[in-house]
């Protein structure tokens, strides 16, 4: 551009000079608009995470690091531990994922190694649907189908068959960590399905070809050389599942119960870090109970971004594998 | 006792109708939730749903014009701030984002897309609520606006660049400066793209409510301005369906029907334009 500009002003008169400059102008007040938006991006995630920090000052100072071990929830007493909700979110993301999981998985071989590839995509595109459906509504459904239909015919098998485990004693009411489990089973699985599918599809076909002509079946293809193949990218798409999960407000705070209790019990109602702050946020009256429902926030903030993290490593490695000439 | 070659290819059947009943299982699920909900929204909804206010506690009928009056002054709010954000980061990532400038961004818009986003109602009430010192459309068309930028981001610059660089370097070729070139030919190109990932974003935080809890709060009357608490559609549902009165789960039903039916339909007709944009740059 340099060189332009000098050339130009060497042998063009002064009005075609000024012209060009101006032109050059324009680029830099374009690229100025541009990067002062992109700039906001910046600002309002570093801004997020400061306000966090800041409004949780009052907590972290009065219970530092005995918040996280905690047990008793006690606002009118003004004492805080967050045991209880961590312990709920984590129990209902593993619950989650025990389901969701194998089912995710089976469904994405499917789509990847049976399913014609018009029929794949049409059922990819239904499955995929299931992950627009709005939290709030996913809820409305579970308190009116899954609660009954766990409380009266799910948890009394589950008692009869594998009740000596003490997770699957005591009464169900519902309600329970069981429950929103379930119903975060069935919200991850659009993504687990959708981004296993794409990595299965991108292993080569040599893969396949090479496995087939030494005599293995489709299935054993499929398992032992296609999915160990793709393995960075399911497991890539599982820890995106869970980011999903342990953030997820509205389906949990509907059905868990509320009660911030630990019990080994799925059968029995309990609580999330995510729905605590629903649940509460507008009723804390105490600046410090203001403040440790801001830090549950700041918890639950920084578990997922390192979820999110793990996640998109594991899937950008997939990629750039597939990508690179086999 | 089987030979092992039977075993082999029984298991090979065995195993693929399992994955078979796994695909089976997601998509019935789709089916369960638009059925049941056009079931039981179907015979909730009526006209009185879109024109009158939510009938006091025990009295039956009333509908849920405020809400929607109220989710649509949050979306407008929320495209005015997450639409201009997003795409001009968009454009900047795109075109000028090749340096750790645009690395960083790239980094944050991604962690932002990660914050859960009862989170970001937390950050909103920091922002805007405490200082305020009263919840508003404001506060909730803040929080629903930011959810917007990530995507909005991500799906501008895929559009852009999508766009074969032949267009761009035919543009210079022919004399046009850079900005010129981005803002009367690569833009136009990827219009129809972009505006599908932004009415797709659109549609996502149409049903978002955990934001909207203790910013827009909810609010049984109209709202007028942008300084008041106001309803939206997916606060109602919640309120609605975890109360313990018949009549309100009817309505929460039927807001549900409209809500779903709104997604869905953003979802499908995204499908179908973008559809239809991958076969004319391939042709």
């Amino acid at each position: 551009m340099r060189t332009l500009t000098r050339t130009v002003e060497r042998s063009t008169p002064r009005a075609t000079r000024q012209f060009v400059r101006r032109l050059q102008h324009g680029d830099q007040v374009a690229y100025l608009i541009t990067f002062i938006f992109a700039a906001t991006i910046f600002l309002i995630t570093v801004l997020l995470f400061f306000e966090l920090f800041r409004s949780s000052a009052l907590a972290r100072e009065k219970f530092g690091w005995s918040f996280l071990t905690q047990t008793t929830w006690d606002p009118v007493a003004l004492e805080f531990g967050a045991l209880p909700f961590v312990y709920g979110t984590l129990v209902t993301s593993a619950v989650a994922l025990i389901i969701g999981v194998p089912l995710g998985i089976g469904a994405s071989i499917f789509l990847a190694e049976l399913a014609p590839p018009r029929l794949s995509s049409t059922l990819a595109f239904l499955i995929e649907l299931l992950a627009a459906v709005p939290s709030v509504i996913y809820g409305l459904l579970a308190i009116f189908t899954l609660v009954p239909f766990l409380r009266d015919y799910i948890a009394p098998v589950l008692r009869s068959t594998l009740g000596f485990l003490p997770i699957f004693q005591g009464p169900s009411y519902g309600v329970s960590l069981l429950a929103a489990g379930m119903i975060l089973a069935i919200m991850i699985l659009p993504f687990i399905i959708s981004i296993s599918r794409e990595v299965l599809l991108a292993v080569p076909r040599e893969q396949r070809e090479a496995s087939l002509a030494l005599g293995a079946t489709r299935w054993e293809t499929a398992w032992n050389v296609v999915v160990p193949y793709a393995k960075a990218g399911i497991i890539g798409s599982i820890f995106l599942a869970l980011a999903r999960a342990l953030g997820e407000t509205m389906a949990v705070t509907m059905v868990v119960g509320n009660t911030p209790q630990i019990r080994a019990s799925l059968f029995s109602p309990g609580h999330s870090i995510a729905a605590a702050i629903a649940n509460e946020f507008t009723e804390a009256t105490s600046d410090i109970y203001l403040a440790a429902l801001v830090e549950l926030g700041l918890v639950l903030f920084c578990i997922t971004i390192v979820v999110n993290a793990v996640a998109r490593l594991l899937i950008l490695g997939m990629t750039r594998k597939s990508m690179a000439p086999s | 006792m089987m030979s092992r070659a039977t075993r082999r290819k029984v298991t090979n059947v065995v195993m693929f109708t399992l994955t078979g009943v796994c695909t089976l299982v997601a998509v019935s699920v789709l089916f369960f939730i638009l059925g049941y909900l056009v079931w039981q929204g179907g015979r909730s909804l009526s006209w009185t749903f879109f024109t009158q206010l939510p009938a006091p506690v025990g009295e039956v009928g009333g509908g849920f014009a405020n809400a929607i009056l109220g989710s649509t002054k949050l979306l407008l709010l929320a495209s005015a701030i997450g639409i201009p954000i997003g795409f001009m980061g968009g454009v900047y990532l795109a075109e000028f984002g090749g340096n750790t400038a645009g690395f960083l961004v790239r980094y944050m818009t991604d962690l932002l897309n990660g914050v859960p986003s009862i989170v970001m109602g937390i950050f909103v009430y920091a922002l805007i609520v405490l200082p305020m010192r009263h919840f508003s459309t404001f506060a909730g068309g803040v929080a629903l606006g930011i959810m917007m930028i990530p995507i909005a981001v991500r799906s501008t610059e895929e559009f852009l660049r999508a766009v074969p660089n032949s267009l761009r370097e035919g543009a210079l070729a022919l004399g046009a400066t850079k900005w010129k070139s981005v803002a009367t030919v690569v833009i136009p190109a990827a219009m129809r793209g972009i505006l599908t990932g932004i009415m797709l974003d659109l549609a996502r935080v149409a049903g978002e409510t955990a934001p909207l809890l203790f910013t827009a709060l909810n609010n049984q009357f109209w709202s007028p301005g942008w300084n008041q608490p106001t309803a939206s559609l997916p606060v109602m549902i919640f309120t609605h369906a975890i109360s313990p009165y018949e009549d309100w789960h009817r309505q929460a039903w039927a807001a549900g029907l409209v809500l779903l039916s709104l997604v869905l339909v953003t979802n499908i007709g995204a499908r179908f334009v973008l559809r239809g944009q991958t076969h004319t740059s391939e042709g």
